[in-house]
């Protein structure tokens, strides 16, 4: 008798943990507001990304089309896999001396791990990283960037 | 014409070959491309030998040609799941060979951090767990929580998942302004969301037929086979990394070691979910207390390591993470070794799941918590 009572107490107590598992998901079949869930591609509009999101890094230019890099090559130096290249060239400044200016920032997207080593190497905050996360292209060749915009100079006052 | 005769065999006689099934690369439940060669008599377990290196990556070499600076980021990409902890393990082995003392606040920070990313790794393993054994819903709901610790790291340091917050000095940036408020409201959040896990897989029937009393690990055993972390913890081996040799911020505050005795595979569950409960009173200890001052010391942008070697481990999600570095007075290490806890965890298997059935084979791998890349490296 006790074995049958036992038997059958396992049995409804087994249905019990049961309903209790279901009373969880129930709540929140029948309380949608609790839902998390976001509609990404629609959602665009109104998304929220962290201002400190490392996305890309990028250069910011002012309104005459000037940055802040001198060309030193630093952030090619703390890269630890190569995604940044620095082609500097040769200018003359107006009292005639030789001085050393970016041609061309080459960023790598492809190769690039954000790990934000290139943006603390910069003396002159000349790069920083963009909150863009959305880096899909149709060929690779697409994720080869040049940083500083075609004919762009230096900023008046940034020093080495 | 040859005379037809009747031949009867008696089972002695039937010989049979072994039955061998590849378990993975592929298959969803090793998480990862783990290959388990399981050798079955019908639905039994006689044999399980682990085939690792699909994923291997080489990290240990690629570290002799990168300063010490650059080494963390790598390390992001082992344990994927507990990306700080190993940041940290790397950050602390170059400040002791360097003799750097570390800014209070920057301790501070990294314990906070530890422990947010301890409960991010354990309700990932929760969600993946109850998947592994056939309920779907845990996997939503783990990940929905999950979420709130991602976003408050997003907020921070600016990376989800491959960190690289903890560097060799301090942390990366000072703590966002909304940091405090943020985790003091995701505690709260989630102490009400805990027992709803408890509710929804813990008591379930059929979930504890399956686990409890199925795939026992010894004390002997996981002492021999090396097992850390909360596996080597439910069998009643005292192994805390965070009690044993206290870093960062943790000889500060109170804890206890949550222990377990039965070492079977329910221990092993139980265990994460309570060690998700002691994470969140070691935050709440320390939140509030952040000491002002500076977040890093200053580093030179080439560090160079005196000769000699260096020892340090941490406690990640999974168990004991070493670091071990040979140095010759150059910029980079001359050898790198990582002692990660999957590798030791994974080998533990064979012995614990021989004769039990297939499913329960999903199962205790499933509390072994293995992440595939920290085996391979």
């Amino acid at each position: 008798m006790k074995s049958i009572i036992k038997y059958f107490g396992e049995i409804i107590g087994g249905f019990i943990t049961l309903l209790t598992g279901m009373k969880v998901t129930a709540r929140y079949f029948f309380t949608p507001w609790n839902n998390v869930t976001q509609q990404y591609p629609e959602n665009r509009a109104t998304l929220k990304i962290a201002e400190r999101f490392r996305g890309e890094v990028i250069m910011p230019h002012n309104e005459n089309n000037e940055h802040r890099c001198t060309a030193c090559g630093l952030c090619e130096l703390a890269c630890p896999n190569g995604s940044i290249e620095i082609i500097s060239k040769s200018v003359f400044n107006e009292e005639g001396k030789k001085k050393r200016a970016i041609d061309k920032h080459i960023y790598h997207l492809g190769m690039c791990t954000f790990c934000n080593l290139c943006i603390r190497a910069c003396p002159t905050t000349a790069i920083v990283m963009g909150q863009n996360f959305e880096h899909t292209v149709w060929d690779r060749s697409e994720l080869t960037k040049v940083l500083n915009k075609p004919g762009s100079q230096l900023m008046e006052g940034v020093k080495e | 014409m040859a005379e037809y005769k009747e031949v009867y065999l008696t089972s002695d006689e039937i010989k049979t070959d072994d039955y061998l099934v590849n378990m993975g690369p592929q298959h969803p439940s090793t998480h990862g491309v783990l290959r388990l060669l399981v050798k079955l008599e019908g639905e039994k377990v006689l044999n399980v030998q682990p085939h690792i290196g699909y994923i291997h990556s080489g990290i240990e070499k690629m570290t002799e040609s990168l300063t010490y600076i650059q080494i963390p980021h790598l390390t992001d990409r082992m344990d994927y799941l507990a990306a700080h902890m190993n940041n940290e393990a790397v950050s602390l082995c170059v400040e002791k060979a360097l003799q750097v003392e570390v800014p209070e606040r920057a301790k501070y920070i990294r314990t906070i951090f530890d422990e947010l990313q301890r409960i991010a790794s354990h309700q990932l393993w929760w969600c993946a767990f109850g998947m592994d054994m056939g309920a779907l819903t845990t996997f939503f709901y783990g990940l929905r929580d999950r979420e709130d610790i991602l976003d408050i790291f997003e907020e921070t340091c600016g990376a989800r998942l491959t960190l690289n917050y903890s560097i060799p000095g301090g942390v990366m940036f000072d703590i966002h302004p909304n940091f405090q408020r943020d985790v003091k409201a995701f505690i709260k959040k989630f102490r009400a969301k805990l027992p709803e896990y408890e509710r929804l897989l813990t008591g379930n029937v059929i979930f504890r037929e399956r686990t409890k009393g199925v795939g026992i690990l010894s004390k002997e055993e996981a002492i021999a086979y090396g097992v850390t972390g909360p596996s080597g913890r439910a069998s009643g081996f005292s192994c805390d990394i965070r009690k044993k040799q206290p870093y960062s911020a943790y000889p500060y505050v109170k804890f206890n070691e949550i222990m377990g005795t039965d070492g079977d595979t329910f221990t092993r569950y139980h265990l994460r979910i309570l060690e998700m409960f002691e994470s969140m009173d070691i935050i709440e200890q320390l939140i509030d207390n952040i000491p002002e001052g500076d977040y890093a010391v200053k580093m030179k942008g080439v560090t160079k390591l005196p000769e000699g070697e260096y020892y340090q481990r941490v406690e990640t999600g999974r168990g004991e993470f070493g670091v071990y570095v040979i140095s010759d007075g150059k910029k980079n290490p001359y050898r790198m070794k990582f002692r990660s806890p999957g590798f030791s965890n994974l080998f533990a298997i064979n012995n614990i799941a021989k004769g039990w059935k297939i499913a329960d084979l999903v199962a205790i791998m499933g509390t072994f918590d293995l992440v595939i890349p920290d085996i391979d490296r």
